[in-house]
Formats: C-alpha cells, structure tokens, sequence
C-alpha cells in the first residue's frame, strides 16, 4: 500500500520515544496520558508536563484531527508543514500530504496517514479527511 | 531586589562588518570587546565580569576569557536563549553588579553565517539533541516556516493581513536609509512586501530578516564606575525574562513570551507603555514585532495589525518609533541573533546619538525586546527598560 510513498526521514530514537516509534510501525499515533491528572499531552514523556506525576502511559488515538495552523515551503518540492489538534486534545507537529495545498485552511479535518522511515518505523503524516 | 538604578549602560559597540571574511569568530568577539571598552573609557583589566552565549566559541565564557586575556574576572554567565540572550545578560549582569558581585560586567556578541557558508567552515557538532527534536525534525521545519504558521493563526483569529505585516518592514526600510552600515539600505512600499516571493506561506522574502556575519557588545556598569566616565549614562530601569513554549500540546501560536517577560520590566521600572519614547523590537520577521508589540501592551491583543499600519512604527511619523537602526530586517542580524543589536539602538536613542533623522527628540525612556528560538515551538524572551540620567 504505501510502496508509491517516497520514504521519509527517520526520527531520533531514545529510550523516552522507542514505545511511541514501534507503534508507528502498526500504523499507531499516541500521545501520552497522565493517569494522575488525566491530561493527555504531547510530545510523550516519562513525567507528565502538567503535574509531574510519573503514572503516565501511552494513550492511542484515533489518528483524527483538525488544522490548528500550516504553512506551505516554498521551493522546488513545496512541502506543507502545520499544527494539527488531535480529537484527544494535544496539538501536534506534522505535514500535511496527499492533497492539493492550495485548498488547505485553518479548521480542516484531517486524518493520519503513516510514511515508512526504512528504519523499523512510520512517520505520522496528515491528509484531508 | 531591584535592579532599578543599580547599573548603567556605559558602553555600546557594533561590529561594522557584514560578511566577515577572514575574520575567525574569537577575533570578532575581541574586537567587539576592544570597541565597546573605548567607547565607555575603560580599560581590559577593569572587567570583573563577562557574558556570552551559544555563539561564543568552544565553552564559551572560560575560552574567551582566555582568548581575550581578561584577569579579573568574578562573575561568568553563558547563559543561552538564543537572540534573546544579550537581554538577559544585561539584566544578570545588573542583578550581579546590585548585589555587589562585580562592577564592570562585559556581554559580547558575535557570528559568521555568510563567512561560514562562503569558507565551508565546518560547524561543531551539538551535545545530546534537544528532547522535542525527534517529534520535530521529520516535518522539517525551518526557521521560516514556523514564524509562518504564527502568522497564519494571527491572521485566522484577528484578521490580520498581510499588508499590515509589511508595514512593519516598510518602517525598518526608512530606518535603515539612514544607516550607512546597513545591509540593505533601500527604502521598500508595502507592494514591495507582499510582491517578493512567498518563502513559506503566508511569509513573503522582505517579511524575513537579513543574514549578515558581526555582531555588538555592550558595558554594565555599577553606578560609581559611571560617575568617572564621560559618555552619558544610560540607567537600566527594569528587566524582565520568561520562556514560552509548547504547553505540553495546548499551543497557542498567537502570543509570544514577551506577555509574561514585558509585564515584570514594567513593573520593576515603574513606566508605563506611555513612558516609551522609542522601542527596539526583535524582528527575526514581521510577525514576530507585530505578536510582542500587542504582548507588551502597546496595542491591544489582536489590533497589532492596525496598531502598525500606515508608518506608525517610523520615527517622526508614528507613535511608536521602532529599530532606528534598520532593526534584523534590513541592517544587522548577526549570527542569526537580533537581541544584541536591539540594546545596542535602545542605548544610542537615549544617549541622543542614533541618526539625526531618526532620533527621537527628548528620549528620555527606551524599551528592548528580545525573542530567541522558535516563534512557532520555544522561545526565550528577554525585555530591558532603560532611561536617561534623570529618569
Ligand atoms: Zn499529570
């Protein structure tokens, strides 16, 4: 299926992030989730941002979202970069892909779609829902 | 404790160069450091104190030290924020010299870009990559593009257009005419603006600032250093530092770290956005004056679009005279940090020795805004309140 999509950059792994990249793999976007306060946050980590509880946990989303923002790279290969709001609530970093840029706007639902790094692991891409 | 009153700006200096071609990087600190002490009066072996940040060679303050030759040094700060780091020098600098720590505190500034890329200088590599960077780098983001997304939420929420954006450059443009030392020199119209090419949406060329090699440096004084000296004295009034980022995911891309850095500067000078008679705003792009001018409350949030239109910025047209100099857009941002050169005009405002067609008569209080890292993730923001003598 994804055998037409150029492979993209692979991320830095730690022992933090290795959880959240494997998943990626199975076609899985998280986010973390504090079990103390019950927030759920973004980018993932050990101690919760908001209340520094360690009880975290990696929450598994829907993979939908909305554009919070974006901003098209001007160049040869233009290239969409933008914040999307998950449905969970965190805002995240990614692009946009797969669709025609010049449609795009602020309040566009979107959904997930995964690149293959090459490396053990997928990329969390956005296209039109 | 208040810094208010407890230390003076004794001494500016910015490096005239543009593309430093043949000058290392150490060298353009020491030279900077040789400026700014001739132009205070004071000598090498009279700093107790030095301040530099990520741009500085090697471990920063121990190797320039050494490089310099300085002696008497007391107090050490690398303290890293990016462009906004000089702010924060200055106000460390002032805490320590109120709390007795030292007397003559030296920050310096200095890059290469242009240099660097012309010589295919080899960078050092990091340390350990920061904590966000794996959730980040695969989009690529650039510098651009994620001051371009601010613009596009600022836009969305209050209708900000991009012809108000460019009024901002518009104003440096008049600005930097004057400046014999600016990289680019002429005078641009808001068509200008929105005609150059899009960079990354909604950010077009002339909202972005230049890329020059330099770079500034600047004295913090104790009062009695002052007294012996016969440049005139620049009070520092209040400071006020604060980092804004992410929030865990609840981002909101509309205001920067000057709503909280701003307030404390105010408070501790005891002036109002009124009092201001000039400002220097960091100006890595248009967005970034137009989002710390409503954070500082010179406008109200959102009606930063208008608050800069129609020359509004531009000394002896507006209300608010900003970057005299020509500010990043158009003069000098070296090393790709802006904060330095803001203090740097800030001072010469107050002193009453910026350009006679830009001086802003009777400037008796000046602001300084620093923004550095990344509008759209983190950034460190610094805000300096100086005054005159009486103020
Ligand atoms: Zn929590």
């Amino acid at each position: 299926m994804s055998e037409t999509k150029p492979k993209v950059r692979a991320p830095r792994v730690n022992h933090e992030t290795k959880a959240f990249w494997d998943a990626t793999a199975k076609g899985q976007l998280h986010v973390g989730k504090c079990d103390d306060c019950g927030e759920h946050y973004y980018y993932p980590r050990p101690l919760c941002p908001f209340c520094f509880s360690d009880k975290t946990r990696l929450a598994l989303c829907t993979g939908k979202g909305t554009i919070y923002t974006f901003s098209v790279n001007e160049g040869r290969e233009p290239y969409t970069i933008a914040y999307v709001t998950l449905d969970e609530g965190p805002t995240i970093l990614t692009n946009i892909v797969e669709c025609d840029f010049s449609k795009l706007a602020i309040g566009q639902k979107v959904k997930v779609v995964f690149y293959d790094t090459g490396a053990g692991n997928a990329v969390p891409m956005f296209t039109v829902a | 404790m208040s810094i208010k009153g407890k230390a003076y700006i004794a001494g500016i200096y910015e490096h005239p160069t543009r593309v430093a071609l043949g000058k290392t990087l150490p060298q353009l600190h020491a030279e900077l450091a040789k400026g700014v002490l001739a132009d205070a009066g004071l000598s090498k072996n009279d700093v107790d104190a030095y301040y530099c940040a990520g741009d500085a060679p090697g471990m920063g303050g121990i190797d320039m030290i050494e490089y310099m030759g300085l002696k008497n040094i007391r107090q050490i700060d690398s303290t890293e924020t990016g462009g906004s780091s000089y702010v924060l020098h200055v106000n460390h600098a002032a805490q320590a010299i109120a709390a007795g720590h030292c007397k003559v505190a030296l920050v310096t500034l200095a890059g290469r870009p242009s240099a660097d890329q012309k010589e295919q200088v080899q960078m050092r590599g990091g340390g350990e990559s920061p904590p966000a960077s794996g959730f980040e780098a695969p989009f690529r983001p650039s510098i651009v593009n994620m001051y371009a997304m601010c613009a596009r939420r600022h836009m969305y929420e209050f209708g900000t257009t991009s012809e108000q954006l460019a009024w901002i450059k518009v104003a440096a443009s008049h600005h930097a005419q004057y400046n014999e030392h600016a990289l680019r020199r002429e005078v641009v119209t808001v068509e200008d603006v929105i005609n150059s090419p899009l960079i990354a949406s909604p950010l077009h060329r002339y909202d972005c600032c230049v890329i020059t090699d330099g770079g500034g440096a600047v004295l913090v004084v104790a009062p009695e250093i002052m007294k012996q000296l016969k440049r005139p004295a620049v009070k520092i009034l209040g400071a006020g530092e604060a980092s804004k980022h992410l929030m865990g995911g609840k981002v909101d891309l509309t205001f920067s770290g000057a709503r909280w850095s701003g307030p404390k500067a105010f408070e501790e000078a005891g002036v109002t956005q009124k009092d201001i008679k000039y400002a220097s705003i960091y100006d890595s792009f248009t967005i970034t004056v137009l989002e710390t001018l409503e954070d500082l409350g010179f406008c109200e949030v959102g009606k930063g679009g208008k608050f800069v239109s129609d020359g509004n910025l531009i000394s002896g047209v507006g209300k608010l005279p900003f970057n005299t100099d020509g500010g990043g857009l158009c003069n000098n941002h070296p090393g790709n940090r802006g904060g330095m050169t803001k203090i740097l005009e800030a001072v010469r405002q107050i002193r009453g020795e910026a350009h006679p067609k830009v001086q802003v008569p009777n400037c008796d209080i000046a602001l300084a805004h620093g923004t550095g890292g990344l509008l759209g993730s983190r950034m460190g923001s610094g805000t300096v309140i100086l005054g005159n003598q009486d103020s």
